[in-house]
């Protein structure tokens, strides 16, 4: 951005590639942790409801709240309390992917068709390998789709924790506007969006894999 | 940042202390909240009326011809995977450090929500609702205009929700390349370690999204037609799964 900088110095970006690779592991770890902790919730949460139909509405209320406050927003709430830490960023991130995870397992396990529960209780099948055996399996498609979804949506927020200070793409994104050093950011922007990318494809791949019924009619979440 | 500092020391006072300092805060700088709110407003505003212009139009031909269909249901999808901190900081070297960075971030997190409701929206309207008013001889404009935009009108005006949330919460980060909002009690606080002005503008932007969250719809009841209720109920379904998790936005 200053004059006669190029848009974006190739040396630069070969000459840092350590940084680089750690900053992508960094960014796919806070993502890993924060979709994994947040299925294992959602999960204890979608069993809930379906167990308490009446907690729907009160889940769905609260879920979506915390979905609708700006990422900032919630991490500078969290500030206060846990300072620029590990926590208060996966805290935030976890909060984000609650909505999106319980409505799908949710969707997920109603859509399993009565009567195969029936012929598994049947069978003499305990509610524990009904779950296990019956219901998971065949929500997993939905759930799969839901992981894809809230997985795309939290490489796009990671970014957002590095004004918290913590280690990933949006690092570069930062120092480059505080430097005015346009590689920086065009680095920090193109690996993120191609992060997210990369995901949805790879997760799309999954979701194809473990519906090999729903393959032919191709439904999205 | 690499070298950047802890940030912030956890309040010592805990959450009573916090919520006094908050409230002194807020009453020493009450002139300056209102103009930033004034400021979160008309960049969100300028953003969502420019993201309108485009994407209406674009997606009410689309969706009378029922051409470009691919691609405007895929747009949220594209949409959700723009990380909305990279969009403004790819804006920087063209657009520079001001406004215009962060509404072109803005207008392109606004677009594709916008798109794909109104696309689906007109494409669910009843064919036989169409073909009953050709026969009673309107023509194509007079059907876009009397017949699909009204019955369209609440499934789009969701798409609007979704984008209006979506740009509220994401002008938050206007304060990153410097530019106003609320984001600035926020940013400015981390620098220099003000816990109460964090909380302040932390608390005043979740309040507005909650408001544009709230009101916007309101505005999509007031606009569903009495009679076809549980025919568009079935169609804003249909929209919110091409839009997942779209009903609610945020997230940004």
């Amino acid at each position: 951005m200053e004059q006669g900088d190029p848009f974006f110095d190739w040396g630069w970006a070969t000459r840092h590639l350590d940084e680089v690779a750690t900053k992508i592991l960094a960014h796919l770890v806070l993502t890993g942790l924060a979709v994994g902790i947040g299925l294992l919730i959602s999960l204890a949460l979608a069993l809930l409801i379906m167990r308490y139909r009446w907690l729907d509405a009160p889940v769905t209320w609260v879920t979506g709240i915390l979905y609708t406050i700006p990422s900032l927003a919630l991490f500078a709430l969290l500030v206060p309390f846990w300072g620029f830490s590990l926590r208060t960023a996966e805290v935030g991130l976890v909060s984000y992917t609650l909505l999106i995870l319980t409505r799908n397992i949710v969707a997920g396990l109603r859509g399993v068709p009565a009567d195969v529960r029936e012929a598994a209780i049947g069978m003499g099948y305990s509610p524990t390998q009904l779950l296990v055996r019956v219901d998971l399996p065949l929500a997993l498609p939905v759930i799969v789709a839901g992981v894809r979804i809230a997985t795309v949506t939290t490489i796009g927020l990671v970014t957002v924790t590095a004004i918290i200070g913590r280690e990933n793409l949006g690092q570069f994104i930062l120092e480059g506007i505080n430097q005015l050093f346009s590689t920086k950011i065009v680095l920090g922007a193109v690996l993120s969006i191609a992060l997210a990318v990369a995901a949805d494809v790879l997760l799309l791949g999954v979701q194809w894999l473990v519906a090999p019924w729903v393959r032919s009619r191709g439904r999205p979440a | 940042m690499a070298g950047r500092a802890v940030g912030p020391l956890p309040g010592t006072a805990g959450v009573s202390g916090l919520l006094g300092d908050t409230a002194t805060f807020v009453g020493d700088n009450a002139g300056l909240l209102l103009q930033r709110i004034g400021e979160h407003v008309q960049l969100s505003v300028v953003a969502l009326v420019i993201a309108m212009l485009v994407a209406l139009p674009t997606a009410l031909v689309l969706g009378h011809t029922g051409r470009g269909g691919f691609l405007a249901i895929n747009a949220a999808n594209i949409g959700r995977a723009l990380p909305s901190l990279a969009l403004i900081a790819i804006a920087l070297p063209f657009l520079g450090l001001n406004d215009r960075s962060t509404i072109f971030a803005l207008v392109l997190l606004g677009i594709p929500p916008i798109l794909t409701n109104t696309y689906v929206a007109v494409r669910e309207v009843d064919r036989d609702v169409i073909e009953a008013a050709r026969g009673m001889g309107m023509n194509a404009g007079e059907i876009l205009r009397g017949v699909e935009l009204p019955l369209a009108a609440p499934v789009m005006m969701s798409g609007i929700r979704t984008a209006a949330v979506q740009i509220v919460a994401t002008a938050t980060l206007a304060a990153v390349i410097a530019g106003g909002g609320l984001g600035r009690f926020i940013v400015d606080g981390f620098a220099t370690g003000n816990n109460a002005s964090v909380v302040t503008g932390a608390v005043a932007v979740a309040l507005l999204t909650i408001l544009t969250e709230l009101g916007l719809g309101a505005v999509e009841r007031a606009v569903t037609p009495r009679g076809s209720i549980r025919t568009d109920a079935r169609a804003a379904r249909g929209a919110r799964r091409a839009v997942p998790g779209g009903a609610k936005g945020g997230a940004q």
